[in-house]
């Protein structure tokens, strides 16, 4: 929790208030959303705790990408994807793990991840500083956290032995 | 053999099992559709199937029913709420039904009503379409598989409320059984934008508290004027387990707010009673909290705030426009021609009257009142309270916030690409 609250203090804060279908402020605040990332990444790397890579298709409305838990030193890492909610930022966007859809009972249809009590209130207070690195330290990384290393011991998730590696 | 072709397997499955139902169900459905019904018959047989909601005409509680065929209600999902809610209108006679949903009926559904085990792997959406047309074949019934929160299906959704009336025209009113916060509030930034009524519903995770809340434009609180109201359980957070799952569902706790949300959406349509703006129902204790919002004078939805103002407008055009029909609906509807009412009765009426008159003068007041404070305009009916806190107005540090950059989307998208 400590680290998560440090994590999040570092992220810089979004400016412009505008989701996809605002034709004139969305290229603004996609930059902006890029920005935070860039830096957030940064952040991690700096730190030693490099735990995601995230891309966007052109127009910034659909994201994907990788995130990854390392467990007794080995590497267990899972796909990401969102779309970004017409009425973005005033609601989050809604992280899945589309692998693991069906494996736990902390998800949502789609493989969308359950987030906990805390954070849709401190989004909702957050509106429209938060963006997607906000959403990533708060959400994903805290239920990665815990529910990998269940999922780990459960045997639901296993070690995936990487050709490239 | 390949995720794909598991996947594709699966599709085929799910198709082979829907033309299965549609053939060995047909025969029932082709008997049914024989007796299609045009126009509702009043009279009492034991083959109409509308003899006894044409009755409330007689007894003068409705002054129209027929009506209702020529009104289209939107559902927004079809779960464990807006699946019944969907059954009530069907069987009640509704003009046109539009389903909304993008889940599949799931063997965990079971504890909630509607749906049965045999449906399970086929969408929502058409299961509930297949089921309603089989109870009332005069039902015109219309579905969308599709997740409205998704940019690239909005537009269609917009489109669908616009033109999706019995004659191309906009639809009458847009039911919310949607289960989560993203959904409601597209289902709101859409009725805001085209001026169109609509009802939330929602039921809590804990499955012992729902509400149904009535929004209109302009005239009472959208979804994004305040943080959304639910009803206070009393159960301490902290103590509430939550361990391996996100939600729990009753289907009691479903069906009562199916039926509050329909009978709230019956007397809007065919214009009996009074509509409720927020009832809440908290299962634990029996308590009914209820509440009129003003809409926020702040609110952060700008077609909010252009209904707000075309609100305004119409009430100084035509100052009592909202309120003198609904007291003499009632006076007239309280006068007996026959001067005999039964004793009990009286008074239930006569204290309806004046409640509803005493909560029309408070709106008057409330409407000439400017809200001073956030405090004021936040402050709750007992047994309610907001889900989530507010947004914090305070701006943040300089220094907190992103840099401002002359480099182009492109070339950030670059810049995260090679980290
Ligand atoms: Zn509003």
């Amino acid at each position: 929790m400590e680290n998560t609250k440090k994590a999040l203090s570092s992220i810089p804060l979004l400016k412009t208030k505008a989701g996809p279908r605002d034709v004139d402020l969305w290229p603004q605040r996609l930059k902006e959303e890029y920005q935070s990332l860039i830096q957030y990444v940064q952040n991690n790397k700096a730190a030693d705790n490099d735990w995601f890579r995230l891309e966007s298709n052109k127009e910034g409305t659909k994201w994907f990408g990788k995130c990854w838990v390392f467990q007794n030193q080995l590497k267990y890492e899972f796909d990401i994807e969102f779309d970004i909610p017409v009425t973005f930022p005033a609601t989050a966007p809604e992280i899945a793990l589309p692998e693991l859809d069906g494996k736990t009972a902390k998800m949502y249809r789609g493989g969308k991840i359950c987030l906990s009590d805390h954070f849709k209130p401190l989004w909702a207070r957050n509106v429209p500083k938060f963006g997607i690195s906000h959403a990533l330290a708060l959400g994903l990384g805290p239920w990665l956290a815990v529910e990998i290393p269940e999922l780990i011991q459960k045997g639901v998730v296993k070690y995936k032995e990487k050709e490239d590696n | 053999m390949s995720l794909e072709d598991v996947e594709n397997i699966k599709k085929r499955i799910e198709n082979f099992k829907k033309t299965l139902m549609e053939l060995t169900e047909a025969p029932g459905a082709q008997v049914t559709a024989e007796h299609k019904i045009r126009e509702m018959s009043a009279e009492v047989v034991d083959s109409n199937p509308y003899s006894r909601l044409m009755a409330l005409q007689r007894m003068g509680i409705v002054k129209n029913y027929e009506d209702i065929r020529k009104y289209t209600v939107v559902v927004v999902g079809v779960g464990g709420v807006g699946s019944v809610t969907a059954e009530m209108l069907t069987r009640c006679g509704i003009g046109k039904l539009v389903l909304f949903d993008y889940d599949k009926v799931e063997l965990a559904n079971m504890n909630r009503l509607f749906y049965q085990p045999s449906q399970a792997g086929l969408s929502k959406v058409t299961a509930a379409s297949m089921t309603l047309s089989k109870i009332n074949p005069d039902v015109k019934i219309e579905t969308y598989n599709t997740n409205i929160t998704l940019t690239t299906h909005f537009e269609e959704f917009l489109t669908v409320l616009k033109t999706g009336g019995i004659n191309g025209d906009r639809v009458d009113l847009v039911l919310s059984c949607v289960d989560n916060y993203e959904a409601r509030m597209t289902i709101n930034t859409a009725c805001n934008e085209l001026g169109l009524n609509w009802f939330e519903s929602g039921v809590s995770e804990n499955a012992v508290c729902g509400h149904i809340q009535y929004i209109v434009p302009g005239e009472s609180a959208c979804f994004a004027c305040a943080p959304p109201l639910v009803v206070a359980s009393d159960i301490d957070e902290k103590t509430l387990k939550k361990d391996g799952v996100c939600a729990a569902s009753l289907p009691t706790t479903m069906g009562v707010v199916a039926g509050l949300l329909v009978q709230n959406a019956l007397k809007k349509l065919l214009g009996f009673g009074t509509v409720s703006w927020y009832l809440g129902y908290n299962a634990l204790t029996d308590f009914f909290p209820s509440m009129m919002i003003k809409p926020n004078p702040n609110c952060s939805d700008n077609f909010c705030l252009k209904q707000q103002s075309e609100f305004k407008n119409m009430v100084k055009e035509e100052p009592e426009f909202t309120n003198v029909d609904l007291i003499e609906d009632i006076v007239t509807h309280e006068s007996n021609e026959w001067g005999i009412t039964l004793a009990e009765d009286q008074p239930t009426a006569s204290n309806n009257t004046s409640e509803l008159v005493e909560s029309i003068k408070t709106v008057n007041v409330n409407q000439n009142n400017s809200i001073k404070s956030d405090e004021e305009y936040l402050s709750l009916n007992d047994g309610l309270e907001f889900a989530y806190p507010s947004a914090d107005q305070t701006a943040p540090n300089e220094e907190n916030l992103v840099k401002e950059t002359e480099l182009n989307v492109d070339d950030l998208r670059e810049q995260l690409s090679l980290l």
